[in-house]
Parts: structure tokens; sequence; C-alpha cells
């Protein structure tokens, strides 16, 4: 896209094309094989909403896909069945999916952005035994 | 007619491939996509995709971004389904003129909404539309207000509800009209599937998607989208807000078959007193106050009465 354009040089009415080439079944492609163009906003990012960031922590994953079903920003990345973990690109850090895990501990949990992953890992809380 | 896509279990639901993407400008904890996602998901087959203005069209095509992985228009706050009836329209001219590059491949044709181009602004498109009898699907995202312009009244807010053209304060409770029966209007205009769905019922929600997309004529379906600005919540709380919802009855899962076969789809073992859906939200917090007790033993009594309805309804099948 230009940089310098003015109001009334752009065209009227927009058209975008969320790949660089055609897919012939968008449905059965997954993200890592589409030719996305740099109008999809999948190429963009707003990490930087963020204040605090999900931790997943794969020990006590039981991969139900609770988190994945109800992320609202696709940010959950589920292949083969499996939980492999949180694109941070797209993550708005909202908390739906530290909120929906039923797993005790919890196997996602919100952290502060200026963190580090494995400090957080660490740090990870026991069993809540009172919870049962 | 297409395949239905197989999905049993929610581990095989997340080997789909979304076509609905991230970096959409809609606030963190927002229903809306979690409803868009689970729509696209429910089917394989290729997507023309309209949008009424609304928060899900400003903030998933914001110029020079898209988040739709499908064919995508949006033009006006009130003709998203006259848009895509068009789009329906152009493609049976063509198919029966021979003129399509690829016959076999039927498109499913969904116009995505919010309450306020649902329920006041493209009311009359709508109607148009179910009465023309385009083979299209109609998903209206529920969030009773206004969410994209700053929280005004709709006609789908319900009693109580404090918004900025309905304010509660010291004279008013807030909004005072009761929620319009939109289910009830569309299912009258003879539309073979009518249904209430809500994305914490993933199951039964695709179940009515797929049931949708299978039957020829406009479908409508009614999502409860929880709004966490308007009706000020924690974002995390989304999916607790949905639940409390649906089991409390204020949103009731139901289905209505060619305007007369109503099925009640999700009939919770616990249900919960109205107050705890109410107490949950910022909008209804003025409720609380002893003036307006009057107002909560309206909601119960209001409530009760449509559930009641409703299994009657079921029962006569009529």
């Amino acid at each position: 896209m230009a940089e310098n354009r003015g109001w009334d040089e752009f065209d009227a009415g927009a058209i975008l094309f969320t790949f660089n080439e055609k897919v012939d079944n968008i449905a059965t492609t997954l993200a890592e094989d589409r030719p996305y163009s740099s109008s999809s906003s999948f190429t963009a990012s707003v990490g930087d909403w963020r204040i605090e960031k999900p931790i997943f922590n794969k020990d006590y994953c039981i991969d139900c896909q609770f988190c994945w079903i109800y992320c609202p920003d696709v940010s959950i990345i589920a292949r083969d069945k499996k939980m492999i973990g949180i694109d941070f690109d797209h993550c708005k850090g909202c908390g739906i999916c530290v909120e929906v895990c039923p797993t005790n501990p919890k196997s996602l949990l919100m952290f502060g952005e200026h963190l580090d992953d494995d400090e957080c890992l660490a740090s990870w809380p026991e069993k809540d035994e009172k919870e049962v | 007619m297409s395949e239905i896509k197989k999905i049993k279990n929610l581990k095989e639901f997340s080997t789909s491939a979304d076509r609905f993407e991230g970096a959409n400008l809609l606030c963190p904890g927002c229903a809306h996509s979690i409803i868009v996602r689970e729509v696209l998901n429910a089917t394989n087959d290729d997507l023309v995709i309209g949008a009424s203005t609304g928060c899900l069209e400003v903030c998933t095509a914001v110029y020079p971004y898209t988040s739709w992985d499908a064919s995508w228009i949006h033009i006006g706050f009130e003709n998203g389904s006259t848009a895509v009836a068009g789009a329906e329209a152009m493609y049976k001219a063509l198919k029966s003129k021979g003129r399509l590059p690829q016959p076999d491949r039927t498109p499913k044709f969904v116009t995505f909404a919010g309450d306020g181009a649902t329920y006041d602004i493209g009311f009359q498109w709508i109607s148009g539309c179910f009465e023309r009898g385009h083979d299209m699907m109609y998903v209206c995202l529920d969030n009773e207000v206004y969410a994209n312009t700053g929280g005004q009244r709709s006609s789908s807010t319900p009693v109580g509800s404090s918004t900025t053209t309905a304010p509660a304060g010291r004279v008013s409770y807030g909004e005072k009209k009761e929620k319009k029966d939109m289910i009830a209007i569309m299912a009258a205009h003879g539309s073979p599937y009518v249904a209430q769905v809500a994305p914490n019922k993933w199951k039964d929600m695709v179940k009515k998607i797929q049931h949708g997309f299978q039957v020829e004529g406009p479908v409508f379906i009614n999502a409860i989208s929880p709004c966490t600005t308007e009706w000020k919540f924690a974002p995390e709380d989304t999916m607790m807000i949905t639940d409390l919802s649906t089991d409390s009855l204020v949103f009731p899962l139901y289905e209505i078959i060619d305007g007369h076969e109503l099925n009640i789809t999700y009939r919770p073992k616990n249900v919960i007193p109205v107050v705890d859906y109410l107490g949950a939200q910022g909008r209804f917090k003025h409720l609380f106050k002893p003036e307006n007790k009057h107002i909560l033993d309206g909601w119960q009594t209001r409530v009760d009465r449509n559930w009641e309805l409703l299994q009657r309804r079921e029962e006569a099948r009529v």
C-alpha cells in the first residue's frame, strides 16, 4: 500500500485479497499452508494490546480443546487434535482460555506481559485440593 | 446437496482450518468472533458472506486489512441481507445459464448482522428476503445494544438495562420496553428453520447451523453475544455470562421448523434464578436498589412465563 496517498486518490470501494495466489479449498488448508497476502489481518498483530499473557503448561493439558473453541481471536493453535501453543501475534489477552480450562491446576494461566515464560512455568501452582 | 461435515466431538472439531483471522479489532473477550468461528467451522463448503454495519463489520474489515478468508461483502447498515440475497439470485441465474466455472461446488450464503441491523434498521430488508425465499442463512449476533456506536438502546435491549439513550438514574431504571421476539416474527414468515443459539453450547450450535445449511430457503439464527464493553463485565467472563444466560432461561435454546414445530434443544439440569444472571452484569447494577425490586420480580415472572409458553408450544406442535 502506498504511504502518502490523499483521500481522493483511493479507489471508490475497496477489494482486498486475502491470498496472494488461488487457494483451491480454504476450508481444508491450514493456516501455515495458506499464501496470506499483506491485506489479510493474519499478517497484522494485536499483541501489544495485552497487559497479561496466557502461559500454556502442557504437563497438565488434557487436550479438551475448550480453549480452542472459545478463543475469540483464533490464537489457540490446535493441530492433530492436540493443543500445541498460543499465537501471541493475535492474542489480545482476554483470559477466556484460562477461565474455561477445566484441569486442576489449570494448564493455562495469565501472567504479566513482562515476565519471562520459564519463570512463569516454574512458579506454576500445585493441585488445589479444596476445589474438588 | 453437499456433504455434511462430521463433527463428533470437540477434538474432531479442532482440526478445522479457521476461515476467520485474528488481529481483528474486536474487543478482547468479544463473543462475536466465537460465534463466527463456530458457524464458519461447521461447514467445509465455500462461503459467500455478507455483513451489515456493526461491531463485526467495522472490526474485521479495517482498511487495509480483512479478517475473512472467504468472499465477503459489506454494503450498508440495513442491507446485509439483501446483498447476500442478490448474490444468491445471481448464482442461481448463472447456474441456469450454465455459466458457472465450478457448478458442482455450491457455496453457502451467510449474512452476519448485529441486533441493531436485525431488529431495527434492516428489518424491512430481512422481511423481504424471507418473503422471497432466498436460499441463505441470516445470523443475528444479538448483544442487545448498539455496541458499535457507544451503547444506544435497540429494540433487542431488555427491560431495566442501562444504555446511553436509556440511562438509569434518579428518575429512570433504564430501558422500559420489552425485548422484541424476533424468533417468532421470523418463524411467522414461514421460514423453514429458525433457531436460537449460544456460543457456550457449541455442539447444539453446530447441529443447528448444519441443519440450517441443509434446508433450502431462508434460515434465521439468533445468537446471544455477551458484550464485555456494554454489558459491563470483565473480558474473561464472557463464557460464564453466556452460561448464566442459558441456564437461567433468559436465553432459552430452541428451534422452530417450518414455522410450527418447536423443539427445545437445551434444558438446564439446574435452573438458576434470573437475579444471578442480572447481578453478574454492570448494566443491571441499579436494579438491585430497593426501589427497583419490582423490576427484578418482573424479570423472573417474564422468564418463567416465556419458558412455560415454549414448553406448551413444544407439546402442542402448532
